[in-house]
């Protein structure tokens, strides 16, 4: 019955994907387009044909050809043996995926999205994360979960939250959030490779968005350093700061700043654990104005840390408070418009960037967005 | 219920031995020999869908004064484990094993190091039958540079993956699933050996375990499931917290075997067995009767939720040790007095170790920020205070001093000398190999080598 609802909930989200962003980027030449599903794809392909101990998990991953479908082709590929579609029990697959990579496998989870990862959180920090520091180094875990994270369209409250800021903050997790489908590639690749355990989050509304790839990106042995950002958009009036779906948004947003004479640098986080600061830092001193931008719950969240990484390292730069769009505070509601409400919108980051230059639109009330009191 | 089958076995040890040569008018030396013996465990085993495996053990002189010598250290281990943390020289929490020793050594009996075993927090005995030193468990138990996790795992998370032992958990049930997950990655590199994934009879009503043994039962792993029932998860009774007990037969369509866990020659047919079975069909459970002597913790005495006289009943009728040593001496392979000069060696060895632990020295500082990663990438790990941090970072613009010794002492120097001025932030490891990262160039290369 899970299966009927999820596939249901698929249906609809397809339905809903926004056109592909039209942003001029300067990647190399070379035009090709690829979708994220395709440069996912792609990933697992060429990893498991590099190496042998690489395998994949989940639930529909086989036969049903991944829930959405980023799992294409595999099992075709490579037999039953190396992609295993699992019973619906987390707990007791991701158990049993972090107990292979203990002996030296490398397990590729797949969590139809991250919000079912809570049902096997304990296998993730305490069974994976933990485990080379507890055992001193002796048993390494080289495992990637990977997954859509984050609010999808119209799932609902239990299908949307992003748990980027979670993960990110357990020492002995690698967490990764791609953008475009260089990002896809090049870091799915780089957490396989990994021998740490890496959550890697995905965008369910990001699956199907084509972006251009170089001959580089196309290699097989294509690979994205962890742990370094990416300046997306150069500038020197404002930084945003965003990963996953939000980078696009902030380059829209930085399209419609232009109009208005502000020349916004849009950074692509790329890795929340560990955190590009310096990245962010540099970008600061050079801007000294900041907004971070993020799909997530706003309390303890990845702006909330860039936030004090800059306070700590770069106060003397800031020559206005940082601000922070998030989500809202609110589990997240169906009705298509209070479901708009709770997310970020280009607008807001607009807004947040005019209120860091000080400009006069930053006291208007825009009766689309009230701050509500709870 | 706990003592329903406490059945004294002292009268059945006459019955218990059919040796097959009939030349042992000679006394043996101590060490024993390799010549047959046969001898038949306390009880039948009783079994959930397979076929038993015969009550009849093979076994020899050699195996038996083993299996004494090894359960004795393990006895004199924990006792003394249990001093030192009276002496507050052990910390947090310890959890004792001793009463439980038949089923790490006979196991250990049955297999190779190339079998992997996995079990929770009650892992000291485990650990020495996998092959671990003395030293290893006392200066890990007291948290020194000498212990097997290097002072920095405690009790609870031993290791040894040389010998293909996988800890110690302290997440209750969760060893479960990744004994499964042991076995699958044997099946997968196709080795030819199994997991035994051990678990108390508290764990035994976890749900991932069920969701395991569905994967395993589903993909033919070869996973044994050892229930180390003592009858007591921490003060609860097995009858107050499992509707049935009868953990063999839990499994359902898995099939079950229920074991005397006081009777290494017992365990060691039953984990045969098991090994056997699990390679050609896949999961199997063993329910290992068994019994503690301690509380569940040091923090627990243990008589509050049972009486001393079941304690010392047990202790009477069934103690492994006993046991052995009633084997050994009724088949004259060693005197009374050779096994107590085992026993008074045997202590010595661990009185030694524990002052050998004692000289090691604590973790240098340093490695409060190693091994958090396998592969660092020029990740930063901030201690409590991060401002020294940046202190630490700042000085660090001088290449060469990356190629000094790393200890503590020249970080701080370092960091009493610099200047405390904002400059530009680069990233660096507070690893003992530490490292440096350019911050604004892409270092591909290194990231996936």
């Amino acid at each position: 019955m899970l299966g009927i609802v999820r596939q249901k909930m698929l249906e609809q989200s397809l339905k809903k994907i926004p056109p592909a962003v039209s942003v001029l980027r300067s990647y190399s030449s070379a035009a090709k387009q690829m979708t994220i599903r395709d440069a996912l794809n792609s990933a697992l392909d060429e990893e498991m044909s590099a190496d042998s101990k690489v395998f994949l998990m989940g639930e529909e991953v086989g036969e049903y050809q991944g829930a959405y479908k980023i799992t294409k082709g595999l099992l075709d590929k490579y037999g039953p043996e190396r992609v295993l579609d699992t019973p619906i029990t987390e707990a007791g697959f991701t158990g049993v995926a972090v107990g292979a990579a203990y002996y030296g496998v490398k397990p590729v989870v797949e969590f139809m999205t991250f919000n079912f990862s809570m049902q096997a959180i304990d296998h993730i920090i305490n069974s994976a994360a933990k485990t080379n520091y507890m055992s001193s180094g002796q048993i390494s875990v080289p495992i990637v979960f990977r997954g859509p994270n984050g609010a999808a369209a119209g799932v609902g409250a239990q299908h949307s939250q992003c748990y980027a800021a979670w993960y990110a903050s357990c020492p002995g997790l690698k967490v990764l959030a791609p953008y475009s489908s260089e990002d896809a590639r090049g870091l799915l690749k780089a957490a396989i490779r990994d021998p740490d355990p890496v959550v890697f989050l995905e965008n369910e509304l990001l699956y199907g968005e084509s972006f251009p790839v170089s001959d580089e990106v196309l290699d097989s042995s294509f690979c994205l350093p962890i742990g370094k950002a990416k300046i997306e958009r150069k500038g020197k009036d404002v930084t945003i700061a965003a990963y996953s779906k939000m980078v696009g948004y902030a380059l829209k947003a930085a399209e419609t700043l232009e109009k208005d004479g502000i020349d916004a640098e849009v950074i692509n986080l790329r890795s929340i654990r560990p955190l590009d600061r310096s990245m962010i830092n540099a970008s600061v001193r050079k801007t000294n104005r900041l907004v971070t931008v993020e799909e997530a719950f706003p309390q303890h969240g990845v702006g909330a840390e860039i936030c004090a990484s800059i306070v700590e390292e770069s106060f003397a730069y800031l020559d206005a408070p940082v601000e922070r769009i998030a989500g809202a505070d609110v589990p997240m509601p169906y009705a298509a418009n209070l479901e708009r409400m709770a997310v970020p919108q280009v607008e807001d980051i607009v807004r947040a960037a005019k209120r860091t230059c000080y400009r006069s639109e930053s006291r208007e009330i825009d009766s689309q967005h009230c701050g509500g009191r709870s | 219920m706990a003592l329903s089958h406490l059945a004294a076995s002292a009268s059945r040890s006459s019955s218990l031995l059919k040796p097959l040569s009939s030349a042992l008018s000679l006394r043996r030396s101590i060490s024993g020999d390799n010549s047959p013996l046969t001898v038949e465990t306390s009880v039948p085993f009783t079994s959930h869908q397979c076929e038993a495996p015969s009550r009849s053990v093979e076994t020899n002189p050699k195996e038996l004064l083993t299996f004494f010598r090894d359960m004795a250290l393990m006895r004199r281990m924990e006792i003394a484990a249990d001093s030192l943390y009276k002496a507050k020289l052990i910390r947090g929490f310890c959890h004792l094993y001793d009463g439980q020793e038949a089923v790490a050594v006979g196991m250990e009996a049955a297999i190779t190091k190339k079998d992997c075993i996995i079990t929770a927090y009650r892992d000291h005995c485990t650990f020495v039958s996998r092959g671990g030193t003395l030293l290893e468990v006392f200066a890990e138990l007291m948290g020194r540079q000498a212990g097997c996790s290097k002072g920095k795992g405690g009790s609870m998370h031993f290791y040894k993956k040389d010998s293909n032992f996988y800890g110690g958990h302290g997440i209750v049930g969760a060893q479960v699933p990744l004994g499964c997950g042991l076995a699958f990655a044997q099946k997968y590199s196709k080795d030819e050996t199994v997991t035994f994934a051990l678990y108390g009879d508290g764990a035994a009503n976890q749900g991932q375990l069920f969701e395991a043994l569905n994967i395993s039962a589903l993909w033919d792993l070869p996973a044994i499931l050892v229930c180390e029932n003592n009858h007591y998860g921490m003060g609860t009774a097995e009858w107050r917290a499992a509707k049935s007990p009868a953990y063999y037969k839990r499994g359902d369509y898995v099939p079950g075997l229920k074991v005397d866990g006081m009777d290494a020659l017992a365990v060691k047919q039953a984990c045969k067995f098991a090994k056997e079975h699990a390679l050609k069909n896949g999961p199997i459970i063993l329910e290992m009767d068994t019994y503690r002597y301690h509380g569940h913790s040091m923090s627990d005495p243990g008589s509050t939720y049972r009486t001393r006289d079941e304690i010392s009943g047990v202790r009477q009728e069934r103690d492994p040790i006993e046991r052995i040593r009633k084997l050994i001496l009724s088949h004259d392979l060693a005197t009374e007095k050779e096994l107590k000069d085992v026993e008074k060696e045997v202590r010595k060895e661990v009185d030694d170790a524990i002052a050998q632990a004692k000289e090691s020295p604590m973790p240098e500082p340093s490695e409060l920020f190693t091994n958090v990663y396998a592969k660092g990438l020029g990740v930063e790990s901030f201690g409590a205070d991060r401002k020294e941090v940046a202190f630490l970072r700042e000085a660090m613009h001088d290449y060469s001093f990356l190629q000094m010794e790393k200890s503590f002492y020249a970080l701080s120097f370092i960091a009493q000398r610099s200047h405390s001025s904002v400059g530009t932030a680069h990233p660096v490891l507070i690893y003992p190999g530490l490292y440096w990262e350019d911050s604004f160039s892409t270092k591909k290369e290194e990231a996936c080598a």
